[in-house]
């Protein structure tokens, strides 16, 4: 049949430029899905992690030896007294002590970070729409001090905020019921959820997060970090199993060692990684009674914000399922932002939300707000809402967030009478569609999943990471770069962020300037060819196998 | 890879596209992060690295050139008449 010719031969493109991809065993897998994902098909648009030419590798390590080695100048120099030290230094009394400022860490932020720090913490005097106006910088002793210029850099386009649905805006008639809420509540709560800092507007928030996310209870925290940090060790505790995946994010790895479980972490997204734990753990149990775990818990993000993969949901369903373990699903960057309607990666991979233990997010990225949620059975939360620490000594979310997670909910949902809601979550879709599209046809080395708002356009070495900050700024870009300690030391990146509110041409003069600025500074890499025929991407064409 | 960049640019004279290919190598090399200073001694460093190769190699290599000629062409020119010397 045509399609699966088509399939098959995309199959075979791919393979034969060398890519590492991620599901080999497709049809394997998908046998131990259970009923109604079978339409779901199109979970696996292959998530493409491709490696750069050896070339470049080499360059890269090049520029950081050099880089080093100068490094090692500049502290002799620094040591010997013939330059100044403008960093933090140990005092005479304590030089004899244990060195504090000698590790790599410090090494590379003194020698390295330092010089290039100019593109990041760049001060914004606006609200951080699509667009936003910047406060100019200028260094005069290599980025060691800065100094306000006084003049500022008005509608710099907007390609790092977390604003998928481009509910960070401020015009009045949106924000109605936010002013009215602050009117009335006023701004400041002054205590925890559980003294007296309890809200009807909070209980309002809770049953809201509830229904948009199919399942029977929430509760809501004031902080996004602090709902992964605290409620993890409510959750398990000595005794117990988690299995984390390789790039989880900070709050998730700080609750899991805060906790006191035994951490197991898998290879990203590598189900047969997981599985092999799995087996292990349920056929050994405990390190050295045998005894079998108290609880496995595995914990995974619905999209990593640094490399844009999607999670394989329903593969870990299945597997937890067949292993008895429970999930943990971290939707930060997945809810509003991926699925038809906006509800997340269960939508995307349609299945039932019951099935995920813990469903945790924050309103922090699709919704404009801040703050974090955790959703799953009534039980679960009625637990965390007596034993989170959150619960119990964080203060509660303020009136005027809690309000404006309100309305954004409702505005996704429909319940406001609008489309414009859904409006938002197909504009995001098809923006990711058309930016990815065009990025791949230029040559850029890109990853991650086709859905995710999130793409990393990879840059390598350090040189050009600093110069691409500074080249796409003058073309009045505003892009976040990321080097070593968030990504390996040879993979830094470019992060853009797509938005609802970013339109047409303003996607399309970001492409502009990047092509210009890609190349100029010779980043067009990518050694795969790409077939620019959307149809085999479509979600209706696709049909299951066999 | 440079090549295929370099053509798409458009380069008004020969002077922009020095300028260009010696960015490019800063930002190879990581140069482009350093103080001026610093890019004058790494500059001057590997340029003296150069220079003493391109002399080493214009003094030295005419020679081992022909000394290796002179080698193979005995070893081939003169062994049909050692074998003839030892069977006679």
């Amino acid at each position: 049949m045509a399609r699966t010719a088509a399939n098959g031969s995309l199959k075979t493109h791919l393979n034969q430029n060398g890519l590492k991809l991620e599901d080999v065993n497709k049809t394997h897998k998908r046998e131990k899905n259970g009923p109604g994902t079978g339409v779901a098909s199109r979970q696996y648009k292959q998530e493409s992690f491709e490696q750069a030419p050896m070339y470049v590798a080499v360059m890269t390590y090049l520029g950081y030896g050099i880089v080093t080695l100068f490094g090692y100048l500049r502290d002799f120099l620094r040591a010997v007294e013939l330059e100044r030290c403008h960093v933090a230094q140990e005092k005479e009394e304590q030089k004899d002590f244990v060195p504090l400022y000698q590790d790599f860490e410090n090494f590379y932020t003194r020698n390295l970070y330092m010089r290039v720090r100019d593109n990041w913490n760049r001060p914004i005097c606006s609200l951080p729409g699509p667009v936003f106006d910047l406060m100019e910088r200028v260094s005069d002793d290599y980025n060691w001090t800065f100094r306000l210029t006084g003049r500022t850099i008005h509608n710099v386009i907007n390609t790092g905020s977390y604003n998928y649905l481009g509910f960070a805006e401020n015009s009045a008639d949106f924000l109605k019921t936010v002013a009215d809420v602050t009117c009335q509540y006023g701004v400041g709560v002054c205590s925890t959820r559980q003294e007296i800092g309890n809200l009807g507007i909070h209980e309002e928030l809770d049953k809201l997060v509830a229904n948009f996310l199919g399942v029977e209870s929430s509760m809501t925290f004031g902080m996004g970090f602090a709902t992964n940090s605290m409620n993890i060790p409510a959750l398990v505790g000595k005794g117990c199993l988690i299995l984390s995946d390789e790039l989880n994010h900070t709050s998730l790895i700080l609750g899991a060692r805060l906790s006191g479980a035994t951490i197991r972490v898998f290879k990203h997204n590598n189900m047969l990684s997981l599985e092999k734990m799995l087996r292990e753990a349920v056929c050994s149990g405990q390190p050295r009674t045998h005894r079998p775990w108290r609880k496995i818990l595995i914990m995974v993000e619905g999209i990593y914000s640094m490399e844009g993969s999607v999670v394989r949901l329903s593969e870990i369903i299945a597997l937890k399922k067949k292993y008895k373990a429970y999930l943990y699903l971290d939707e930060a960057h997945s809810i509003g932002a991926v699925g038809p309607s906006g509800r997340g990666v269960t939508e995307l991979f349609d299945v039932d939300p019951a099935d995920v233990d813990v469903m945790m997010g924050t309103f922090t990225k699709s919704f404009g707000a801040a703050g974090g949620y955790i959703a799953g059975k009534k039980e679960l939360v009625d637990y965390l809402r007596s034993h989170s620490h959150s619960a119990a000594y964080g203060t509660a979310m303020s009136p005027p967030v809690t309000q404006q997670i309100i309305r954004a909910m409702k505005c996704i949902m429909g319940n406001d009478g609008t489309t414009e809601g859904i409006r938002r979550v197909r504009q995001l879709a098809e923006n990711i569609r058309y930016f990815r599209a065009r990025l791949k046809e230029m040559g850029y080395i890109i990853y991650g999943s086709d859905d995710s708002p999130v793409v990393p356009v990879l840059l390598y070495m350090p040189g050009k990471v600093a110069a691409f900050a500074r080249e796409m700024l003058e073309r009045k870009v505003g892009v976040v770069v990321v080097g070593f300690p968030a990504t390996p030391i040879a993979e830094a990146r470019a992060r853009f962020c797509l938005s609802a509110s970013h339109t047409r041409e303003m996607l399309n003069q970001v492409l502009h300037h990047l092509n210009e600025v890609g190349d100029n500074l010779c980043l067009k890499i990518s050694q795969q060819k790409y077939s620019s025929q959307p149809d085999l991407y479509n979600e209706a064409n696709f049909e299951p196998d066999s | 890879m440079i090549c295929a960049s370099a053509c798409k640019m458009n380069f008004k004279n020969l002077r922009e596209y020095l300028a260009w290919l010696y960015y490019q190598y800063l930002l190879i090399t990581g140069i482009y992060v350093l103080e001026p200073w610093e890019k004058s001694i790494f500059n001057s460093i590997l340029f003296s690295a150069i220079a003493m190769v391109i002399y080493t190699s214009y003094v030295f290599v005419p020679i081992h050139v022909r000394l290796a000629l002179e080698f193979f062409s005995g070893l081939f020119g003169g062994q049909p008449e050692s074998t003839m010397a030892l069977m006679n």
